[in-house]
């Protein structure tokens, strides 16, 4: 495509941090803004229409949670957060609030650049969008809902075949517990999250080569899950 | 409206009764008529088929009285020795009650209920050692004669002319769980004892002559099966409660037993309660006390005193009651009390007199007449052939206190005596050298003046003798003839009347006010001291304010020794120091534990000088108060009795206060401790993270951004990345342990599979493995688990992480999980060169590691957290050698009941996500 240099904006209060993003995404050839506050991160965003917002949740004038909620009023550019908590929750709280992906410190530059580019190839992807979709030696049509592993077909049942949709439709992208729940099975069913393991332990059963040691359908413990593409760290 | 509801009191009732009896014994009674009637010998019937049962069956105590056939059933029956209770020089054999409670039979037999037990004992009657017996969860057989029942006592005096002192209280029999009655037709118990069938003691048997008479056998005989269909009917009533039949909301209406001074308040006690239970509802029983009956002897109180107490022994409810009108203070209190009834005693001639006053109604009467809406039963005179020694006694104490009459009290009374004389002097003095200025009226006046001074200030035997004097000194030396007591004018006799009357009518008048201010002052006194009390109680802080605050107050308004006993760590009561004379501690705990009162002028133990209330708490019993009066008859006043209950309530709710005070203060401290090390946990490690976040950063920078780097170069950057995150997982597992150390860690357990957490377990530790495999072999059916995923996983990677570090490159781990019984069984296990010999049961200790110094990195904290992690899911995680000769940890958790997961059908119907 003939675009303008992507952008990003980077909000994080430790400049050291901000210095070794930076270097990496222009390596990558972004065009890179900081920001060390959530004021001003929200007025980056709101001036300079990002392709990508990388934010901290722990911020010196309020929680990283609050602007991602924030930005989703206008918004639908990717999010993705760097957190130095330990805590689940506090990860379930971005994502829910609306982040696409989480990367808990220290992370490694690489995996940081891997998320990036799998968010901007989502949300470009989005306004070309294929009926068939392939990860590993899976394919899903979704137009004649059929997929295959390796050539031959596979039966799914209906919630399988739903909560494979979801995830396809957002993948690269880390769904809670409740985001899927809630695109599966509607919001009446907000706090079986046992549900979704079983189901989720099907799918796997049935596309991936070894359930045990899943390559596409990934697991965040305690936050929720992921469909890859690629398989991680290949 | 008529729909059987039951009365939620009612079932409130029946919810703690069944929930006292649930750990209680079971105490069935055999009662007979007479003695002879062969009680015993049904109860040792019962035992041995009991024993057949395989049932525990020991004797407590049977008298066989030499009845060969009785004696013959004891054998082959366990039996617990008596206890020999030395008195009076002879030696008295007494059932032991703490031989039985320590040796814990399944079934005790404990002959003649009524029995009273010789001084000395810990109770003074033998039913009360059965109550603890039966507390203790023993079952207990006993037998009963029907006279030795505290409500037919008068009864059966009446008909056979003897009065038993041995007696049960109805309560005890009412409450027992079963009854069965032992009957044998008269003639055929005369013919036994005929037979010498029945035993009777050598130097009763005149008396045994008497007794045993056709006509009072059979008397009996009605009274007991009259007794026994009572309490059928009362354990209908049980069961239709129970279960709710009920067609009438029946009102809740009771008897009040009015007791008089007299003897026969006893016999309207007795009957009262013989109602009541006949009717099965409550009753009450009062006494009121007017300013004459104030002045009563001694032992007319002492005696009203013991009615009440009698009363409440009957299970009765019970006051005193003050008021210058006998029926208005009892119409007023039926009122108050919705009593409907009222019983009085018979009607009495007052002051000894043959008749009664015209002018002075019987209470009875009165009550008729101020009450109109209120039945009185009337009960009639006692026999007075009954040979009744508390009876005559009584009349004896009265004639004697109608003839001492009121001058009781010595010396201040004389000196009362002494003011009549001097101001019939003294006004007869001032009045003398005006006799020609004023008019005999006036100077009468003056005198009736002189009077109703000395009324007012002395009462109304002052005021008699002044009115005497004071005539006396008008007539000698005012009325002429001067210096005679010769009256020339008829009117001055009437003077003298006037003047008496005056003077006894305003006596008695200031008399009842002083009477009724004093109780005024007295009620005053005591709600002051309870208010009084209440503010201090309400600002106390601490268990020893508490503690001072009671000794001060209860021993200044009792005037008596006050101690508080609380119980200590152990929740046995601790002995204060130093420790008061004559407290008992084995008492107090008793008292605690039974939650009833012991100790003086109680039924448990009633020669001990200190009486012991329970401090009971909504919650549970918060001590024990013990109290010594300086005059024991003080706690048999039903006022001073209820003042002391509602001291020991307050007591014990400021107990319980300061308690949960404490309580919530070492949680307020507990929740800041924890959240401090909480924040300073996260802040340690935001603040450890963010620099290491940098340095992998910085490090990864070097590699990626030009100019390139040489490959020593790139290894070297590497390295230092690998470097910082392995010191990021050294501190993750330094905070961790930490927060499991201080119990701060809580588990989110939700019902997880365990394929997606070794899944993500074996992802978080892939660099550390390196070329190591692992193969991974789950039954295909295993369950959800219910564990905290993200610390299972720590423990999986940890597991992992530990087998990687100590074996070569080339080895082969495998994990592996199967259902085991109630467990899940995970093992991770691997071929390499396997455990340090004798150190497995080491290995999850803090900072142990398989060498002590190696060139492997970490301190040997990641098998301590999986140790702590597990064990706080309730599993356990033990090292031992895999079948390939390497090292396997195996670890537990347990299975629990996984949820139901509803087929697809459910699937709810929703707009197509695209």
């Amino acid at each position: 495509m003939s675009d303008p240099l992507p952008t990003a904006i980077l909000i994080e209060d430790e400049p050291q941090i901000r210095r070794f993003v930076r270097a990496a995404l222009e390596g990558e050839g972004w065009s890179v803004f900081e920001a060390d506050t959530v004021k001003r991160g929200l007025i980056d965003i709101g001036t300079r229409r990002p392709d990508l917002v990388i934010v901290d949740l722990g911020l010196p004038d309020g929680d990283g949670a609050e602007l991602i909620r924030d930005v989703r009023n206008w918004s639908s550019v990717p999010v993705i957060v760097l957190s130095a908590r330990a805590d689940e929750t506090d990860k379930v709280k971005a994502l829910d609030a609306g982040a696409d992906d989480y990367l808990v410190k220290p992370f490694g530059v690489a995996e940081l650049m891997a998320r990036v580019r799998a968010n901007l190839r989502r949300s470009r992807s989005d306004k070309t969008a294929s009926p068939v979709f392939t990860f590993g030696n899976v394919e899903v049509d979704q137009s004649a809902r059929i997929v295959r592993k390796a050539g031959a077909e596979v039966h799914l049942t209906p919630i399988e075949y739903r909560l494979l949709g979801v995830l396809i439709a957002n993948v690269g992208r880390v769904m809670t517990h409740q985001q899927l729940l809630r695109a599966v099975w509607g919001p009446g069913r907000s706090d079986s999250s046992h549900y979704l393991r079983v189901y989720m332990g099907h799918l796997r059963q049935k596309l991936e080569d070894d359930a045990a040691q899943p390559r596409h359908i990934l697991t965040e413990t305690a936050v929720g899950y992921r469909l890859v593409e690629d398989a991680p760290g290949h | 409206m008529t729909a059987a509801r039951p009365d939620p009191d009612q079932l409130l009732d029946r919810l703690r009764s069944d929930e006292l009896r649930a750990g209680r014994g079971r105490l069935r009674i055999y009662i007979g008529a007479s003695a002879g009637a062969g009680k015993t010998y049904a109860m040792l019937t019962a035992a041995h088929e009991a024993v057949a049962k395989g049932v525990d069956v020991v004797i407590g105590v049977v008298e066989t009285h030499g009845r060969a056939d009785t004696a013959a059933r004891v054998e082959g029956l366990a039996r617990l020795p008596l206890r020999a209770v030395p008195h009076r020089g002879r030696d008295l054999a007494e059932f032991d009650l703490d031989a039985a409670l320590a040796r814990r039979p399944g079934l005790l037999l404990v002959d003649e209920l009524a029995h009273s037990n010789a001084p000395g004992s810990r109770h003074p009657k033998r039913w009360q050692d059965v109550e603890d017996v039966l507390a203790a969860g023993i079952d207990v057989l006993s037998t009963l004669n029907i006279q030795h029942l505290e409500s037919l006592n008068d009864v059966v005096a009446g008909i056979v002319g003897i009065r038993v002192k041995e007696t049960l209280p109805d309560s005890v029999f009412d409450t027992a769980d079963e009854v069965v009655m032992v009957d044998v037709p008269a003639d055929e118990l005369l013919a036994r004892l005929k037979a010498g069938k029945v035993y009777v003691a050598p130097q009763a048997e005149r008396a045994a002559q008497h007794f045993f008479r056709k006509g009072n056998l059979i008397a009996l005989r009605e009274l007991a099966l009259r007794r026994m269909a009572d309490r059928m009917q009362g354990d209908v009533l049980d069961y239709r409660d129970a279960q709710s039949i009920r067609d009438v909301w029946r009102t809740q209406e009771a008897l009040l037993a009015c007791v008089g001074p007299g003897p026969e308040g006893e016999q309207v006690v007795r009957s009262t309660a013989r109602l009541a239970g006949r009717l099965n509802i409550a009753w009450h029983a009062v006494y009121v006390e007017t300013p004459a009956l104030q002045r009563a002897p001694r032992t007319e109180r002492m005696r009203v005193l013991a009615t009440l107490h009698l009363a409440e022994t009957l299970s009765a409810t019970t006051a005193v009651l003050t008021g210058a009108n006998v029926a208005q203070a009892l119409v007023e209190h039926a009122r108050e009390h919705n009593l409907s009834t009222l019983v009085m005693g018979p009607a009495r001639p007052k002051g000894g007199a043959l008749w009664p006053h015209p002018w002075h109604r019987q209470p009875a009467d009165e009550v008729a007449r101020c009450g109109a809406d209120l039945d009185v039963i009337r009960i009639g005179a006692p026999r007075s052939d009954t040979p009744s020694p508390s009876g005559t006694a009584g009349r004896d104490a009265r004639s004697m206190a109608s003839r001492a009459a009121e001058p009781a009290s010595g010396r201040s009374r004389w000196t009362a005596y002494l003011w009549p004389v001097l101001g019939a002097v003294i006004t007869t003095a001032c009045l003398q050298p005006l006799s020609d200025l004023l008019e005999p009226t006036n100077i009468a006046m003056l005198f009736l003046l002189g009077v109703v001074g000395i009324a007012v200030r002395q009462g109304r035997g002052p005021a008699a003798l002044a009115a005497l004097l004071n005539v006396a000194a008008f007539d000698l030396f005012f009325i002429p003839p001067i210096l005679s007591f010769t009256v020339n004018d008829a009117q001055y006799v009437l003077t003298f009347g006037v003047m008496l009357a005056v003077g006894l009518v305003v006596g008695q008048l200031t008399a009842g006010l002083r009477f009724q201010a004093r109780i005024a002052a007295h009620r005053e006194t005591r709600a002051r001291k309870l208010f009084e009390f209440a503010r201090d109680l309400s600002g106390a802080l601490q268990r020893d304010q508490v503690v001072e605050s009671t000794g001060s107050t209860l021993s200044s308004a009792f005037g008596s020794q006050v101690v508080l006993l609380l119980p200590g760590d152990d929740d046995a009561l601790v002995m204060p120091h130093p420790a008061p004379d004559g407290l008992d501690l084995g008492i107090a705990q008793w008292a605690c534990d039974q939650d009833r009162q012991a100790g003086l002028s109680t039924d448990t133990l009633p020669a001990s000088p200190f009486r012991y209330v329970p401090l009971r708490a909504p919650m549970r019993i918060r001590g024990v108060l013990a109290i010594r009066p300086q005059d024991p008859r003080w706690l048999l006043i039903p006022e001073q009795q209820r003042q002391l209950d509602t001291f020991a309530s307050l007591i014990a709710i400021a107990l319980e206060r300061v308690h949960y005070a404490d309580v919530a203060r070492q949680t307020l401290v507990g929740m800041e401790a924890e959240r401090l090390r909480n924040s300073l946990l996260s802040a340690m490690s935001h603040d450890i993270r963010t620099p290491l976040t940098v340095l992998a950063g910085l490090a990864e920078s070097l590699a990626t951004v030009p100019p390139a780097l040489s490959p020593d170069q790139l290894d070297q950057v590497h390295a230092i990345r690998d470097e910082v995150m392995h010191m990021s997982t050294l501190v993750a597992n330094l905070l961790d342990m930490a927060r499991i150390q201080s119990g701060a860690i809580t588990l989110r357990r939700e019902w997880q599979s365990l394929e997606e957490i070794i899944g993500t377990a074996i992802q978080s530790v892939r660099r550390q493995l390196g070329p190591r495999a692992v193969t991974v072999t789950l039954p295909p059916d295993l369950p959800l688990v219910e564990f905290d995923a993200v610390l299972i996983e720590r423990v999986l990677a940890n597991l992992l992480e530990n087998a990687a570090k100590y074996t070569p490159p080339t080895t082969r781990i495998t994990l592996s999980a199967a259902c085991v019984g109630k467990d899940l069984r995970v093992t991770v296990a691997d071929d390499g060169p396997g455990l340090p010999p004798g150190r497995a049961d080491r290995l999850f200790d803090k900072f142990t590691r398989g060498d002590s110094e190696s060139a492997t990195p970490g301190v040997g904290l990641g098998l301590a957290i999986c140790r702590a992690i597990v064990d706080a899911h309730g599993g356990h995680i033990s090292a031992g050698a895999s079948a390939q000769g390497g090292a396997a940890l195996t670890f537990t958790l347990p299975l629990g009941t996984p949820p139901v997961i509803d087929a697809d059908a459910e699937l709810p119907v929703l707009p197509e996500t695209a």
